[in-house]
């Protein structure tokens, strides 16, 4: 090679490392980006499926009537007739499925009634309230009430 | 003979691989469907929620099975749907007194007598599942989205933990799970719904306060039920398309 | 709850965008101010700053170089951030920040700092020996034409580049301004006028620090400064000050006129919580003193003594001032409640990764930085020559 170096050698240099640069990053944005992103929107389409792939606890009030079919007769015309059974029973889908881990458990009166018939302010006054203190002494609610057919027989249904 | 015991032992060894292959082949194919089971088409549902202020009795229940469902942490800050209690004086519809202990995950106690005239509800809320969202706008990544079914979801695997969806957010529903270091939220229960199920909150509440709609559903009851009456979102000036329905929403609730 | 007043939605009992929010803003208003001071030489021919033209370069880029760290430390996922080139949702203000950063990294200071330097990057090569002639090889890329037409050729590039620059720097800083200005949800940032205050407030912060970094330096190498330089510098910072504070002012009065929902909320703020950091801090200490001292040295007749004093005590009071102003915005913008209701609090640990500590090593690295690309890269002749 005769001649000096070109007075724009250096400004190729430094251009052509950019070049290097961009078409490294162009290799890298190919490789790592997901193949399902973009696919309904702007994100990776499996995020559907794993938001989707949580296992359920709440069984859901068929599953229970399935095999506690007989509940549900008892409980027409009561007037906790709509809430569903594990409002109450709390979350029992593997037991719903035959799981013997999944057991329900023993419910407290006292914790579980009062959360919703304790009396307070704010509470529709359709709503039986009591003041635990004031309403049948220590002992568990269940002494008295049934909780599939709460109203004490005699009183207003 | 021979060539019949040859035919036979073909005949069962194709047999015996060919069903080796089908099994297989079945299980790569099935396990190769990870966006859409054949039985939920995700276009045909919009989702949304309705929630009656006259029906909600501050009972909590929602909250805790909240929590049970999505393995939530029980600790402040947490929470991907809560309870608040108003007292509101009538004539100061600007300046209610407002609680929400614990996020209401064990009910609230009773408060001091007030003055007279001054009005007690609840309101519980949640993520309002925004069709013209503004976390989903801010996201950098991609990372928070809406699906096609109108569910506003986290992407786990791909949220930096960046915290500007829980800048934008104006309803204060976002918050960072601290076991992960990304964005968490109310999902809509998708995991139940797109299983027929409806969400835990709906599940557990006792007065029907809650209700899952499906607004691509024209025979959905709850959908009726908003096309008949006087229905509210929260801070609707700032137009983000929220899908959480309030019936009976007082003009004191923020 | 402990440290909160009034209701606040559960999930805002704690702040979002902790100390390290408020470092990035400000190191990046540095580099966008610090490179406004360089461009008046190149590109409006103000020749009396030419002295600190080159540390003016070298502090954006040392600065510009540490403004990612504190944006690291804070993700949940740091290791994920490269996910903004990949995938940048263009909606989205902040997945700007990856392209704006690197272009203005790459394709504006290094470039015009590389250009400003190559015939002494070429001399000191030619010059030295071993390890030091290998890193000054690498840096000049091997390429060692010095004539006087490949000189006027670097002089071309880099009189574009910095017009190139300086809408970049613009952007570089306006976008983070527009992060916070864009969020509809925070009454408290959502203006129009939040990319503007914050790039004041940038020139500002930027013109100060070069300032007081020439006044040290030059202190440290027992030289006399120029004090045309000086001046001229000054006066620049006082006209962007006055800008800056009328258009904090403008922004004041016009929430308290309009009155909305939020203003109960964001004045009671501003009177307790906010009280010491914003009008004391940021309005008094910070921008009301050092206008006013600035003020006494353009219209009085103070000696070069005095006139000192006066760019020192009120460059420091800026800088104090600018950061409290960002203070104010990140964390003031989150004390309150969304609902408008209640309040919390800001709680400052010191040896967490958010906590005070970090925030002080990312304030001092800069320095650190700087420190060593004024010996690689020396931006006065006395030094030049004492490497030769």
């Amino acid at each position: 090679m005769a001649g000096p170096p070109s007075n724009f050698q250096h400004v190729y240099r430094v251009a052509g490392l950019f070049a290097v640069g961009l078409a490294a990053f162009i290799v890298v944005r190919w490789a790592l980006v997901p193949a399902d992103f973009g696919v309904y929107g702007f994100y990776r389409a499996g995020a559907l499926a794993d938001a989707r792939a949580i296992p359920v606890k709440y069984g859901g009030q068929a599953a229970c009537l399935d095999c506690h079919s007989e509940v549900e007769e008892s409980r027409k015309g009561v007037r906790h007739e709509k809430i569903r059974c594990e409002a109450c029973h709390g979350p029992l889908a593997g037991h719903a499925a035959g799981s013997d881990d999944t057991k329900p458990q023993a419910l407290n009166p006292r914790l579980l009634c009062l959360q919703c018939h304790t009396q307070l302010q704010g509470k529709p006054s359709v709503l039986p309230q009591i003041v635990p203190a004031d309403h049948g002494g220590d002992g568990p609610c269940t002494e008295c009430h049934k909780p599939h057919r709460p109203t004490i027989q005699g009183n207003r249904p | 003979m021979d060539q019949d015991r040859r035919a036979f032992l073909t005949d069962t060894g194709r047999f015996i691989v060919l069903t080796g292959a089908a099994a297989l082949a079945w299980d790569y194919g099935v396990a190769g469907q990870a966006t859409s089971p054949p039985d939920y088409d995700a276009h045909a549902h919009w989702w949304g929620m309705l929630i009656d202020i006259d029906k909600c009795i501050g009972c909590g229940n929602c909250v805790r099975a909240c929590k049970a469902e999505n393995d939530v942490l029980n600790e402040p800050g947490c929470f991907r749907t809560w309870v608040e209690r108003y007292q509101v004086d009538p004539l100061d519809l600007e300046h209610p007194t407002v609680d929400s202990p614990n996020g209401a995950y064990d009910g609230f106690t009773e408060i001091d007598r007030p003055g007279g005239g001054v009005k007690v509800f609840f309101v519980p809320k949640m993520c309002n599942h925004c069709a013209h969202s503004p976390c989903v706008q801010v996201c950098p990544v991609g990372a928070t989205f809406e699906s096609p079914d109108g569910v506003v979801l986290v992407d786990k695997d791909r949220c930096l933990g960046c915290r500007y969806c829980v800048q934008a957010c104006p309803y204060g529903c976002r918050y960072i799970d601290p076991r992960t270091h990304t964005a968490d939220k109310c999902t809509l229960c998708y995991h139940r719904i797109t299983k027929g199920l409806t969400t835990a909150c709906c599940e557990a509440c006792p007065t029907g306060a809650r209700q899952l709609v499906d607004l691509k559903n024209p025979k959905d009851p709850v959908h009726e039920f908003i096309r008949t009456h006087k229905i509210h979102v929260l801070k609707p000036q700032l137009a983000t398309g929220a899908k959480l329905y309030y019936n009976a929403l007082d003009g004191s609730v923020r | 709850m402990q440290g909160v007043e009034g209701f606040i939605y559960p999930n805002e009992v704690e702040l979002q965008w902790s100390v390290l929010i408020v470092l990035y803003p400000f190191l990046t208003g540095l580099v966008a101010g610090a490179f406004i001071l360089a461009s008046l030489e190149r590109v409006f021919n103000v020749v009396a700053v030419r002295p600190t033209y080159r540390l003016a370069l070298l502090t954006a880029l040392a600065f510009l170089l540490v403004a990612p760290l504190p944006l690291q430390m804070h993700l949940g996922h740091p290791e994920r951030s490269f996910s903004m080139y990949l995938t940048p949702h263009r909606e989205s203000a902040m997945a700007m920040f990856g392209f704006v950063y690197l272009w203005y990294l790459m394709a504006v200071l290094v470039l015009e700092i590389w250009f400003d330097y190559r015939k002494d990057l070429v001399l000191t090569w030619r010059a030295s020996t071993g390890l030091k002639k290998r890193l000054y090889g690498a840096l000049t890329l091997w390429s060692d034409n010095i004539s006087d037409e490949a000189l006027r050729i670097d002089d071309r590039i880099g009189r574009f580049i910095t017009i190139v620059g300086i809408p970049s720097a613009f952007l570089l800083h306006g976008y983070v301004g527009f992060i916070f200005g864009s969020v509809k949800a925070n009454p408290w940032w959502s203006t129009p006028l939040m990319p503007v205050v914050f790039l004041f407030s940038a020139i500002v912060s930027g013109i100060a620090a070069v300032m007081l970094l020439y006044m040290a330096l030059s202190a440290m190498r027992r030289v006399r400064v120029d004090m045309r330089c000086l001046d001229t510098i000054a006066r620049y910072l006082f006209f962007a000050f006055l800008i800056d504070f009328s258009l904090e002012m403008l922004d004041l009065i016009h929430r308290l006129y309009e009155a909305d929902e939020s203003l109960r909320a964001l004045d009671f703020m501003v009177k307790t919580r906010l009280f010491v950091s914003q009008i004391v801090v940021q309005i008094f200490l910070g921008t009301l003193l050092p206008i006013a001292l600035l003020g006494i040295a353009q219209l009085r007749r103070v000696g070069d003594r005095g006139r000192r004093w006066i760019y020192a005590c009120s460059g420091v009071l800026t800088l104090i001032g600018i950061l409290a102003m960002r203070w104010n915005v990140v964390i003031g913008g989150q004390l309150f409640s969304k609902s408008f209701l209640g309040y919390t609090t800001y709680k400052l640990e010191f040896a967490t990764r958010e906590g005070l500590l970090p925030a002080i090593v990312i304030m001092i690295l800069p320095f650190l930085i700087l420190a060593v690309l004024l010996r690689l890269l020396p931006p006065w002749g006395e030094q030049r020559e004492a490497n030769v």
